[in-house]
């Protein structure tokens, strides 16, 4: 008999290790031999620890199981959910980037062959790098950072660099709250992220590759690194990629704890080994990145993306979604959420939809008040915007960005004013120092909502003012769209911002 | 307790171990935490000399990132999210709960030497939050019980 119980760190904060013991016992118990496989997540955080059963019909998912239940595993019983593939929510999707995630043994190549991984990287060895970057340029697959850069430029900026030594770098410094794309990729379907890594060292002319993580993701590193030397030990990285001749080395870093590191050159700069502070651009990366050569740093999702984009064709994946955003985005749905989790559909979904119906709702059972789309830099959008189409461009067009594409859902009682405050205090916490637009407007920032939480009414022109300031004149994303998060607050939710003024007229 | 000697031994090894890395302080300097707890001042000269940089350079760099610690932690480590999606879950309120039952404020330890609180900015937990970094083990949607339950546990 063969159990899946998720590895994925939302299983595990969620009781997956009990569930793993009592399902020991149990079969023990009943002298029945199981072998227990620790999968990722299917995305369901709302049923987590989600533990599968295989039968001869497919996978059967009970959840969210819990020490006490197990039995139902055996007996059947309420937890039973039938097949965890007709589940709604699942058969919503379309998973290209997530498709194995959940589905296999994280780190069983044999595994990720079986269900459709190397295809990509096998055609890519046949190609020359230049044919490599043309395809991803057609598929018009764009940075899933939240910068939303074309990556084939990116990539042709590499290609087309002079120099002895490139880099891939993976930008895995996913520190954006509501956002979790990439720990679930690295922990359920870890080979896809070195599989696009590689393609992407053979367009480029790259052999070395770097991702670095997160010290806050324990659980993702794990895995990763042990599916990195697996990846050494079955050929797939090394001085000769399944045999082709072409070398590509990898490794894995952790960073420290700095919000800012996620910004790309900040990230180089930590990479190095210096102080994790940004880099003023140019000189871009593709030219002089890492120790001042040619690298292309990419997000998680955008690199995971490459396997499924090589392996069906640009044209496949430039078939789905809407006008420049191409493809499919994993919606990560988060916060005050009845159903909460990874949702990968083709762009053009509104936030009517997801947060209304794939999400179902808040948690708390009262009415939305507003989402933040894209972490902390990015804008809270009101009930009255819902209807805007998940995509780069109809974002900006609503003065708010997709970013990461991870939403934080929050409830009527949300003081959108502590949100905004909230924005100032982590922008001042994770400078880096080097621009003052960020250093120093961040903690006027927060001087300045606190002047207004205590009723001065003056002080609101002089924080747009400030806002304004800052989204000029930093040098990065850090200050330059902690404004977002600000601004939105006090134009939609103005009421949350005068409460105090009310109450001392009255 | 590990007298100098034993530091410098250990530094040593874990420098030796990172020849020819490339960019190595960051890796260094999380050997060296992950060996002692803490980074110990006399670490930070060894490694600046393997590293070809100042002090100043190592101090500098171990003081930007807030993962790295000049003094010991408590015994045990309790880091709790507060970024945007745990707190629409009720972090703030778990933060205060927290603090008032150990008595303390963010990155300060309980006297006995046993608890030492953190803040932390996102588990990638945003779906079940709010979440917690317990000893280095995930939870999620902490309650102020579960809290009292964990905080229990570490006494």
């Amino acid at each position: 008999m063969r159990i899946w119980i998720p590895r994925d760190a939302a299983a595990k904060a969620l009781g997956a290790e009990d569930v793993v013991a009592a399902v020991k016992a149990e079969a023990a118990r009943r002298g029945i031999e199981v072998t227990i496989t620790r999968n990722g997540s299917r995305g369901m955080v709302w049923l987590e620890p989600l533990v599968e059963v295989e039968t001869p019909e497919g996978r059967l998912g009970f959840g969210p199981m819990t020490p006490e239940d197990v039995g139902q595993l055996f007996d059947g019983g309420p937890l039973s959910l039938g097949l965890t593939e007709d589940l709604p929510w699942m058969k919503a999707q379309t998973r290209l980037t997530f498709a194995r995630c959940g589905v296999i043994d994280p780190l069983s190549l044999a595994e990720y062959r079986a269900h459709g991984g190397l295809k990509g990287l096998e055609r890519a060895l046949k190609m020359t790098g230049a044919e490599v970057v043309q395809e991803v340029l057609d598929s018009g697959l764009r940075g899933r950072g939240g910068a939303g850069f074309p990556t084939g430029i990116k990539w042709k900026t590499v290609h087309d660099a002079p120099g002895e030594r490139k880099y891939i770098v993976t930008n895995a410094d996913e520190g954006d709250s509501g956002t979790f794309a990439d720990r679930m990729i690295m922990e359920g379907d870890p080979f896809t992220l070195i599989e696009g890594m590689i393609i992407a060292g053979i367009a480029t002319g790259a052999t070395k590759g770097f991702i670095y993580s997160r010290s806050e993701y324990p659980d993702a590193n794990e895995v990763m690194a042990a599916a990195i030397a697996v990846g050494r030990v079955e050929g797939l990285l090394g001085q000769n990629v399944l045999g082709s001749g072409k070398a590509f080395e990898l490794e894995l870093r952790v960073g420290a704890g700095a919000y800012v590191c996620g910004e790309e050159t900040a990230l180089l700069n930590s990479l190095e080994g210096k102080r994790g502070t940004v880099r003023a651009k140019p000189p871009l990366p593709a030219l002089q990145g890492f120790m001042g050569r040619p690298t292309v740093v990419n997000n998680v999702i955008s690199l995971a993306s490459v396997p499924v984009i090589l392996a069906e064709g640009a044209a496949h994946y430039a078939s789905l979604g809407i006008g420049r955003s191409k493809g499919t985005i994993p919606l990560q749905i988060a916060g005050n959420v009845k159903y909460g989790g990874l949702f990968e559909a083709a762009f053009g979904l509104t936030l009517e939809k997801i947060v209304n119906e794939i999400g179902g709702g808040t948690a708390s059972g009262r009415p939305v008040k507003a989402v933040q789309v894209g972490g902390p830099l990015g804008a809270w959008i009101p009930v009255s915007q819902f209807a805007t189409p998940f995509g780069y461009e109809e974002y900006a067009g609503q003065n708010a960005l997709i970013g990461h594409a991870g939403l934080t859902i929050a409830d009527d009682t949300a003081d959108m004013m502590a949100f905004a405050r909230f924005a100032m205090e982590f922008c001042a916490i994770e400078s880096c120092g080097k621009c003052t637009p960020c250093r120093i407007g961040a903690v006027r920032g927060v001087e300045t909502l606190d002047r207004i939480a205590a009723g001065d009414r003056a002080a609101i022109p002089l924080l747009t003012d400030l806002c304004e300031t800052m989204k000029a004149g930093s040098l990065c994303a850090l200050g330059g769209f902690t404004p977002y998060p600000v601004m939105s607050a006090l134009t939609h939710f103005p009421d949350d911002f005068t409460t105090n003024i009310r109450e001392a007229a009255e | 307790m590990l007298d100098s000697v034993d530091i410098a031994a250990r530094i040593d090894e874990i420098l030796a171990s990172h020849t020819g890395t490339e960019g190595a302080l960051l890796p260094i300097l999380h050997a060296v935490q992950d060996s002692f707890g803490y980074i110990p001042e006399e670490a930070l000269v060894q490694i600046a000399r393997h590293q070809n940089i100042s002090k100043a350079e190592a101090y500098g760099v171990m003081t930007f990132y807030h993962d790295f610690r000049a003094k010991p932690a408590g015994t045990h480590v309790l880091k709790l999210c507060r970024a945007e999606s745990c707190q629409s879950m009720g972090a703030d309120r778990l933060a205060s709960h927290a603090k008032e039952q150990l008595g303390l404020d963010w990155h300060q330890t309980t006297p006995d030497g046993k608890i030492t609180l953190e803040p932390i900015f996102c588990l990638g937990l945003c779906a079940c939050g709010p979440a917690a970094l317990v000893d280095g083990k995930v939870v999620g949607r902490v309650t102020p019980a579960k809290l009292d339950q964990i905080v229990k546990g570490m006494r």
